[in-house]
């Protein structure tokens, strides 16, 4: 293509977006909606998300060391471990820290057990995390397995419930994502086809004066993409300053909690570029898809 | 540089359009095609540029074989081919200018050429004064010729009209008449298709006539032959 066609067709798709004007207002705005749509729900998906990561990577396999173990079981115990391909992993935690950190932890009636620092009960402890929190059950079963392992706990029971009401909800949130989008680039391409029908008599000239079915489509693919592009602007604002203000409203009072909000940057210009993203593609598929129609290929 | 051996079309609907034709027009020729409605001619005419394939036989436009021809290659061939319909097919949201120029920009005419030969064209069809109108501005006459220079600013050799003054007045019909006259005269070939009998009878030239899909009638500065 010479340069000064493709001046052209960039000349010509601005040239046919005024020309357009309701038609595309109708379809710049139908992206808007959605986009706004897609983008808030986007946002509450990713901090559920971000929230729940967070959960999970809280589980962690405690594996209690024999007593009978040597020191060089141990350590060759603790060698096992790590180079097991899903672990990311694995801290020591002798019995005496298991003891202070259970008297510590049960306050004042935890002053009677100071009297077994003389003679330690405990096990020596070592702390397993899973690469993949959904890893953590497999893993500890795994771990129970070896020898010189008197017992493994992970929180059995909790944990399951945990993980699978997680996953529950992530699939959720995915399906009602992709719902969304199905339902926004259906809805936008059915815009923007009204406008091209409404232009078929002219792909029906080019066709005749004697252009090339790329010749034709390079104008529509341009003009989807600045519909797409023009229909982000408002919800990437949007989504971006609401995100903004919810954040600083929200994020004091989460304070302390061990559940945070995801940060402002980098999050809002993820979303932004998504959004942005998004539009384009359905901006130029959906005009593409309708001039597919009129072009006999 | 048109021919046609045993040509054939039937619509998928089973109307058959087309029943066997024979013809050859030679550049330069200018041509009326007659007949009754329904009789085959757009069909006939729709061939040649190669909106509609034959169903059987050959259709060779300068040598090119036209059934066998690629759909990816026939915007080439509409190159060498200038149409004019009925109801001119201008597109309304151009002016008159770019309506023509838009002709040369497909084929990616190089710009400096484009205003030269837009403005040559416009004043071939006495429409120079107009260039910046929008087609509902224009009369009928005027958008008519619009569409003939926008079917041959790229200077075509073969010039194909399906009724181009069957929305027109008898007075700009013959305006209309002598711009094709002009432009056959430089050499390019005419293939009219129209019911004016007036016209056929005294801007003498060939006649083909078609009636039920088939070449009746093909006479060299023949007569219209019909009763309105």
């Amino acid at each position: 293509m010479k340069s000064n066609t493709f001046f052209r067709h960039i000349r010509e798709s601005f040239k046919s977006l005024g020309r357009n004007g309701w038609m595309t207002f109708a379809s710049a705005s139908a992206v808007t909606v959605t986009l706004i749509l897609v983008g808030v729900f986007f946002a509450i998906m990713m901090n559920l998300n971000h929230m729940a990561s967070s959960i999970e990577s809280d589980v962690e396999i405690r594996v209690y060391i024999d007593r009978t173990a040597t020191e060089e079981d141990a350590t060759a115990l603790e060698e096992k471990i790590a180079a097991m391909p899903k672990v990311d992993s694995v801290t020591f935690s002798g019995k005496d820290e298991e003891l202070d950190s259970l008297i510590s932890s049960l306050g004042e009636e935890g002053e009677a057990f100071k009297l077994f620092q003389q003679d330690n009960p405990l096990n020596d402890v070592y702390v397993v995390q899973a690469k993949t929190p959904n890893d953590t059950i497999p893993l500890a079963e795994e771990i129970d397995e070896m020898e010189f392992t008197a017992n493994v706990n992970y929180g059995q029971g909790t944990v399951e419930n945990l993980f699978s009401t997680i996953n529950f909800g992530r699939n959720i949130g995915i399906i009602l994502i992709v719902g969304l989008l199905f339902t926004a680039m259906f809805l936008i391409s059915n815009t923007i086809k009204i406008t091209i029908v409404s232009r078929r008599h002219e792909i029906e000239i080019m066709r005749l004066v004697g252009a090339t079915n790329s010749f034709i489509r390079w104008p529509f693919f341009l003009e989807g993409l600045w519909l797409g592009l023009l229909g982000s602007i408002i919800p990437v604002a949007a989504v971006g300053t609401a995100y903004y203000y919810f954040y600083d409203y929200v994020s004091p009072k989460l304070q302390g909690h061990f559940i945070q909000l995801l940060e402002v940057t980098p999050f809002v210009y993820q979303v932004g570029a998504i959004l942005i993203l998004l539009g384009a593609i359905i901006g130029v598929w959906g005009s593409l898809m309708s001039v597919r129609k009129f072009l006999k290929i | 540089m048109l021919e046609m051996k045993n040509v054939y079309k039937k619509y998928k609907n089973g109307v058959t359009a087309t029943n066997g034709i024979d013809v050859k027009i030679d550049q330069g020729e200018f041509v009326y095609i007659v007949g009754p409605s329904g009789a085959g001619k757009s069909t006939f005419i729709k061939m040649m540029y190669r909106e509609e394939k034959p169903t059987s036989g050959t259709i060779t436009l300068n040598g090119i074989d036209m059934g066998s021809l690629k759909n990816s290659k026939v915007p080439l061939i509409r190159r060498n081919i200038g149409v004019v319909f009925q109801d001119f097919k201008l597109l309304p949201k151009l002016n008159v200018y770019e309506n023509v120029a838009y002709t040369l920009e497909v084929i990616e005419e190089n710009p400096k050429n484009i205003k030269k030969k837009v403005m040559e064209t416009l004043d071939l069809v006495g429409l120079k004064h107009k260039v910046r109108m929008f087609p509902d501005e224009l009369s009928g006459g005027e958008q008519q010729r619009v569409s003939i220079a926008r079917s041959i600013v790229n200077q075509p050799k073969l010039v194909i009209a399906d009724e181009p003054t069957g929305n027109l007045d008898p007075d700009t019909s013959w305006e209309i008449m002598n711009i094709f006259e002009e432009i056959n005269t430089r050499g390019t070939t005419v293939i009219m298709a129209t019911h004016n009998k007036t016209i056929v009878n005294t801007m003498k030239h060939r006649v083909i006539a078609i009636e039920s899909g088939r070449i009746v009638r093909d006479e060299q500065r023949g007569d219209y032959g019909y009763e309105i």
